[in-house]
């Protein structure tokens, strides 16, 4: 089986070694836990529960509204304390809806009816569980798992190529938990109805190779090594890498007939179906030369990062940078208050001395190192002047949307240019530009349809004088504006008009009594 | 609650720095300077603390003069590359002033006036180069023979440059590099061969000049071992070179000069990995590289053949940068998942 390459990308450190040393460790359950009831980039969930009420661990809290939310599961027992907003850590809201749970330590827990014999079910039942479970993709964006897993593929592609540095909670995963990746692979294949089944793992995870290949018995799943270059595990590079194929730009890897899952999304959709259990749990690598003990834990939902830090030895004086994430695409957070969240892989807490700068920011060289990094096969320093000289337009052309963010780029720029930041303050004002040249859009449609109604209905009406063969009211031609016309109509037709005016507020009284829906 | 700094991602510093760059150029320089000095005598170092001054300053009066600050932008150390490049462009026992008008060329009017470093469109070493060839043609011909046996000695060298007393031998300046000499007797009807037993030539180019130009080129492997310079450049200018030379070269192997002489000969091979390698002014795609480097190639041939000047590659260098950002545009590669369909 040949790999195929993309295009760039990096050959980083990967500082997995700390984290990876020992197994992985289940985290004390905290006080009080926040669960946001939106944790993605889609819609919201609509909160169930009040305050004060009980809850048990996997009863739900917040129940999906479309296809493009996730439900919100309780992640251990407990009292609803407050339902209200907090600070959370994503990059798109600063604060959000949460619901805040005391727990009581019993872990009181609450299961859906186990599926145990689910090659014989439909998928429609299957993807009824995954999405009543809460299950989303825990590789980093948590999208809902159920509206993916919709349409069926070719090739399904389970994804353990943990690419950046320091995270390591996938590998501890496919280390001890192997039988459950494939189980839950087959699960997924099953449900996708894929032809071909790719299980990735990159070829510096000897242990986990090792552990899934004997736990493999399933001639159908293909294990493969992919080589370790940051971001071989970015969904795009992963289905060029195996497949040979691009995804369209601006489309979607259903396009090609793939589908890209991450390792501990199939598991947690296993055990969902097998097990009847909601997304309360995930492993999180903590790690860094921030922490004293870094190592991945098994960390409830909702958990916050405060907490997981004491978990892990407490910070070490030269900590100095808190990121939920990796090092090259986290978010850098501006406390330890905010809570671990479906799709928190790692917290990193980085030391001063590997964040500091290597020289001030200048003016870009031209060197070109970041276009030979660009795994989206772009133009970064292009993209750089355009953006400063406000060319938006430009940038959009030369492909600004195909940049993933990957942060390649900037860290490859001898200039020290924040270059990924300015990619996204692009993305964000070209939106924001497109949204109101729709609003303006809208608003010029509708005052080009009022003129016409307004020329209709005067037309209309010189029309029906005409036929009357009356002297048409010339300011009834002039001027649409005026509704009413100002020479005296005769008796009949003042009538008819006057009944055709009552029934339009009739009609417009029965609208407004009946409830939108 | 414990709380921290933010910043965008990625949250590693980058490995390399502008200043670290520039470092790596002026190492890859010192095989070619050593050469220099070896064969020529130790007026080059002299002309390089002069250049290097002039620079600096001039540098320093502009970023003064723009408001912006002097210490990040003088200690990048691209002013002392485009010194260290102008030197190595012109006769080592030029008078003080040459250097100083070409670094206020190179420094004030091609780098500061556009913005300083990263926004000058035209190479500064070259433009200053140019100013100096254009303004001050005598000067500029009065180079060093590499057939005498003794070198110049430091106390020569500040007498010529500092108070414009020549060596007295006319043996010790010849008027002549190798690359004139082919140029006018070439127009005397003398035959390649019959020229190539003029004891100026060495084996492929000039006496000495030659084993110059494998300094530059070793320089060169090391740019590219550390990154800094990739090899489309270098191949472009070399390999449009040699490409264009052969055929010339096979019809009338007597009036054409060899074409590794021509590698050899002139300010080539410092262009090809040195000059033509400027980020700034060149290309930033692969393939625009590639055409950038075959544009200063062919134009230095071409210059060489058909021009006044017998060796034109401060021109094509500068002729190419008008180019640059237009072979920019037409080369951008193909964005990744675009224009292609499976």
């Amino acid at each position: 089986m040949t790999l195929h390459r993309f295009h760039g990308g990096l050959k980083l450190a990967a500082h997995k070694s700390v984290s990876t040393a020992s197994s992985c460790a289940a985290c004390v359950l905290p006080t009080e836990l926040v669960l946001p009831v939106n944790q993605h980039a889609g819609d919201a969930a609509e909160c169930v529960v009040q305050v004060g009420q009980y809850v048990r661990r996997g009863e739900l809290i917040a129940r999906a509204v479309g296809e493009r939310s996730a439900a919100v599961h309780a992640s251990s027992s407990g009292t609803v304390i407050a339902i209200e907003m907090r600070a959370t850590p994503q990059a798109s809201a600063e604060t959000a809806l949460c619901v805040v749970i005391a727990t009581d330590g019993r872990d009181e827990t609450q299961t859906l009816t186990p599926i145990e014999n689910w090659r014989d079910v439909s998928r429609e039942i299957l993807l009824e569980r995954i999405a009543a479970a809460g299950i989303v993709g825990l590789g980093g964006a948590a999208f809902p798992s159920a509206m993916k897993l919709s349409v069926t593929r070719d090739t399904l592609i389970l994804n353990g190529a943990e690419c950046e540095p320091y995270i390591s909670c996938d590998e501890v995963l496919m280390r001890e938990r192997a039988a459950e990746v494939i189980a839950g692979t087959q699960l997924l294949a099953h449900i996708c109805k894929a032809e071909r089944v790719v299980l990735a793992v990159e070829d510096r995870m000897r242990e986990a190779h090792a552990a899934l290949a004997a736990a493999i018995q399933d001639a159908a799943i293909e294990l493969i090594c992919v080589p370790t270059i940051y971001p071989a595990g970015g969904e795009r590079q992963l289905i060029r890498v195996i497949t040979g194929h691009e995804v369209p730009s601006g489309g979607l890897p259903r396009d090609i007939g793939v589908i890209c899952h991450n390792v501990a999304t199939a598991v947690a959709a296993w055990r969902a179906v097998v097990h009847g259990e909601a997304l309360t749990e995930r492993i999180v690598t903590i790690t860094g030369r921030g922490v004293k003990k870094p190592g991945n834990f098994r960390v409830r939902l909702g958990t916050p990062i405060a907490h997981l830090v004491e978990q892990a030895g407490g910070y070490t004086p030269q900590a100095a940078r808190l990121v939920m994430g990796g090092p090259m695409m986290g978010v850098a957070l501006p406390n330890d208050a905010t809570p671990i969240m479906k799709a928190t892989n790692c917290v990193l807490v980085l030391a001063d001395k590997d964040v500091q700068p290597t020289a001030p920011e200048l003016p870009c060289i031209r060197c070109g190192e970041c276009a030979e990094a660009c795994p989206a096969q772009l133009l970064p320093q292009t993209l750089l002047t355009q953006l400063r000289d406000g060319a938006f337009g430009a940038a959009d052309q030369q492909g600004l949307f195909d940049c993933i963010e990957c942060g390649a780029c900037a860290f490859v720029c001898p200039s020290q240019i924040p270059l990924v930041d300015w990619y996204r303050f692009g993305k964000s004002e070209l939106r924001l530009r497109q949204d109101q040249l729709a609003r303006a859009d809208l608003a010029r449609a509708r005052y080009h349809a009022r003129n016409e109604r307004l020329a209709r209905n005067a037309a209309e009406r010189v029309a029906r004088v005409a036929a009357r063969g009356e002297e048409p009211a010339s300011q009834a031609a002039t001027a649409p504006e005026n509704a009413e016309p100002v020479t005296p109509q005769p008796a009949n037709t003042s009538a008819m008009d006057k009944a055709a005016v009552l029934a339009a507020i009739a009609r417009g009284k029965a609208k407004r009594q009946t409830p939108p829906t | 609650m414990k709380s921290f700094a933010t910043r965008g991602a990625p949250h590693l510093p980058a490995p390399t720095s502008a200043q670290r760059v520039m470092l790596d150029v002026l190492l890859a320089l010192l095989p070619g300077i050593a050469a220099h000095v070896w064969f020529f005598g130790p007026g080059i170092l002299l002309q390089i603390v002069l250049a290097v001054s002039f620079a600096l300053v001039c540098e320093a009066i502009m970023l003064k003069a723009r408001g912006v600050s002097v210490s990040l932008f003088l200690s990048d150390l691209s002013a002392v590359v485009t010194a260290v490049l102008f030197v190595l462009c012109i006769p080592p026992l030029a008078p003080w002033w040459i250097t100083l008008v070409g670094m206020l060329g190179a420094i004030v009017v091609a780098k500061q006036w556009f913005g300083g470093i990263g926004y000058n469109l035209f190479n500064p070493a070259m433009v200053g180069y140019a100013i100096v060839l254009l303004c001050f043609p005598r000067e500029m011909s009065q180079w060093l023979s590499p057939l005498t046996s003794e070198t110049v000695s430091l106390g020569t060298a500040l007498d010529a440059v500092f108070r414009g007393i020549l060596p007295q031998s006319w043996d010790t300046i010849s008027s002549a590099t190798p690359l004139d000499t082919v140029r006018t007797l070439s127009l005397k009807d003398l035959m390649m061969p019959e020229i190539r037993h003029n004891p100026l030539f060495g084996d492929f180019g000039g006496k000495g000049w030659e084993w110059i130009a494998n300094a530059y080129a070793l320089g060169g492997f090391y740019l590219l071992w550390r990154r800094v310079i990739r090899w489309q450049v270098p191949l472009g200018v070399l390999g449009s070179v040699i490409l264009l030379s052969v055929p010339f070269w096979l019809s009338d192997p007597d009036r054409h000069p060899f074409p590794l002489a021509h590698v050899f000969s002139g300010g080539l091979m410092l262009a090809a990995f040195f000059i033509a390698t400027d980020p700034v002014t060149g290309c930033s795609t692969p393939r625009g590289r590639l055409l950038f480097g075959a544009g200063v190639g062919v134009i230095t041939l071409v210059i060489r053949r058909w021009g006044d000047y017998p060796d034109g590659v401060a021109f094509a260098v500068l002729l190419m940068n008008c180019c640059a950002p237009l072979l920019d545009r037409y080369t951008a590669p193909r964005v990744f998942g675009q224009g292609k369909r499976p």
